[in-house]
């Protein structure tokens, strides 16, 4: 076997890794832009299903433009804040802030005349982020429509919370009682909600802690909304 | 060119393309790959661009190691070899990422994982380190091909079984399940797929009798 120098070892390392470098980055820049563009219309998808609208990869971008009257982002107050991209806001980053320094993105669609408010929410479930979009009626109560993504929660179990089964649970839920009072709709242990009740919905068995993260994340980004729901609403 | 250049397609050749089909396949003979196979078969779709994938990712360096043998120090092989695999398998990613990406979200971190694939590293130092290009280009074809029948031949089943479509197509029929026919949860899982290698492998030796060790 023919051997080989340091030198030529080092040489040869190097330029490889030059090479294959600088081919990545081109690949990377030249593909950034499709890229961009599908997580932008995955998340106008995920905002369509919210008030129970499909739309495929397709036709997303035209249904949204449709549906969608406004983007605006508030803080914890209420008051709407300017010179922020409210479709650009990252909940994960949103939430990680104090209350008070909050950018909260509040979508605005109209389905037959009436306003709909869809709240983007974002929390933790047992392997990893979840995340979805509720979408409120014009009474700012009553839950239209959910939906829920996941990052990685155990297939069959928590990863259920993605499915038409469970999101359909959510309709005609209410999140504020009749006092007036943010009670958030409650993700109880599977079987034990009263199915009479408007504040709360049976989990998922088996997925427990997905679901204890569904119920917390809701709480949680609803609340900051709380304020500028009640300012609208007097 | 010379006269006793070998044609492109001499039997040989034609036995690096096929051979991994069938007697050397890389998932049912050599048991290598299975990880990816239990993991992306639930569908027939994402299998098949796993399949397609790891064929791009296992030919192109295949020919790469293959150009670069005589010139690679033997004592950083490896090292090469696995950034020629892990450049690949970015470069597909990033695809996969700007136009297929419902596809690429299913996936998800198993093209990534293409790279520590043992079939791929295991032909780059077995075939192409010592071989033509072509033929090591045919040799990565045929054993991506080896592996990607498997993986879509185990999604066929899963699929069928586990939710009732192909492709995504719905193919039994409503009727059926009227009838109290449900789909076998079961298959989703990834212990199915493993039974469901396990099958083809017995069905295999059952017919190509030289695969049975003997002892």
């Amino acid at each position: 076997m023919r051997s080989y120098s340091n030198t030529y070892i080092f040489i040869f390392s190097s330029i490889m890794v030059i090479i294959v470098a600088a081919l990545l980055s081109v690949a990377a820049m030249t593909l950034q832009p499709f890229q961009k563009k599908n997580v932008e219309i995955n998340k106008k998808q995920n905002i369509l299903t919210s008030i129970n609208i499909e739309s495929s990869a397709k036709n997303a971008e035209e249904l949204y433009e449709k549906y969608i009257l406004e983007i605006f982002a508030i803080n914890t107050k209420g008051e709407k804040q300017e010179g922020v991209d409210a479709f650009k806001i990252d909940m994960k980053k949103e939430l990680a802030k104090p209350l008070n320094e909050r950018n909260l993105p509040v979508f605005i669609s109209s389905l037959e005349g009436t306003k709909q408010y869809i709240i983007p929410v974002y929390g933790k479930g047992l392997w990893g982020p979840i995340w979805g979009y509720v979408a409120l009626k014009d009474d700012l109560s009553t839950i239209l429509g959910a939906t829920f993504s996941h990052k990685g929660e155990t297939p069959g179990l928590g990863a259920e919370i993605d499915t038409k089964d469970f999101q359909s649970r959510f309709l005609e839920k209410e999140i504020f009682n009749e006092q007036g009072k943010f009670v958030s709709v409650s993700i109880l242990k599977a079987g034990a909600a009263n199915p009479d009740s408007k504040y709360e919905i049976d989990g998922i068995s088996g997925g427990t802690i997905t679901s204890v993260g569904v119920d917390a994340m809701l709480k949680d980004c609803l609340s900051s909304y709380e304020t500028y729901f009640k300012n609208i609403k007097n | 060119m010379s006269a006793e250049k070998e044609p492109l397609f001499s039997s040989k050749n034609i036995k690096l393309l096929t051979g991994p089909l069938n007697d050397s396949n890389p998932i049912t003979v050599q048991v290598l790959g299975i990880c990816s196979a239990l993991a992306v078969t639930v569908k027939v779709k994402p299998a098949f661009v796993m399949a397609l994938s790891v064929l791009v990712v296992m030919a192109v360096s295949n020919v790469v190691i293959s150009l670069l043998r005589k010139t690679v120090p033997p004592r950083i092989r490896i090292i090469v070899q696995l950034v020629v695999i892990a450049a690949m398998v970015i470069l597909v990613d990033q695809v996969l990422k700007a136009f297929l990406y419902d596809i690429s979200k299913q996936l998800s971190v198993f093209v990534g994982l293409i790279i520590t694939n043992c079939i791929i590293m295991g032909r780059l130092e077995a075939f192409a380190l010592s071989n033509k290009p072509w033929q090591s280009f045919l040799d990565g074809v045929g054993n991506a091909a080896g592996y990607g029948v498997i993986l879509i031949i185990v999604a066929f089943f899963r699929e069928l079984l586990g939710s009732g479509t192909v492709w995504g197509f719905k193919v039994i029929p409503e009727s059926v399940y009227d009838f109290g026919y449900e789909n076998n949860g079961l298959m989703i899982l990834p212990p199915m797929a493993l039974i469901v290698v396990g099958v083809i492998i017995w069905v295999q030796r059952a017919k190509n009798k030289k695969l049975v060790e003997s002892n």
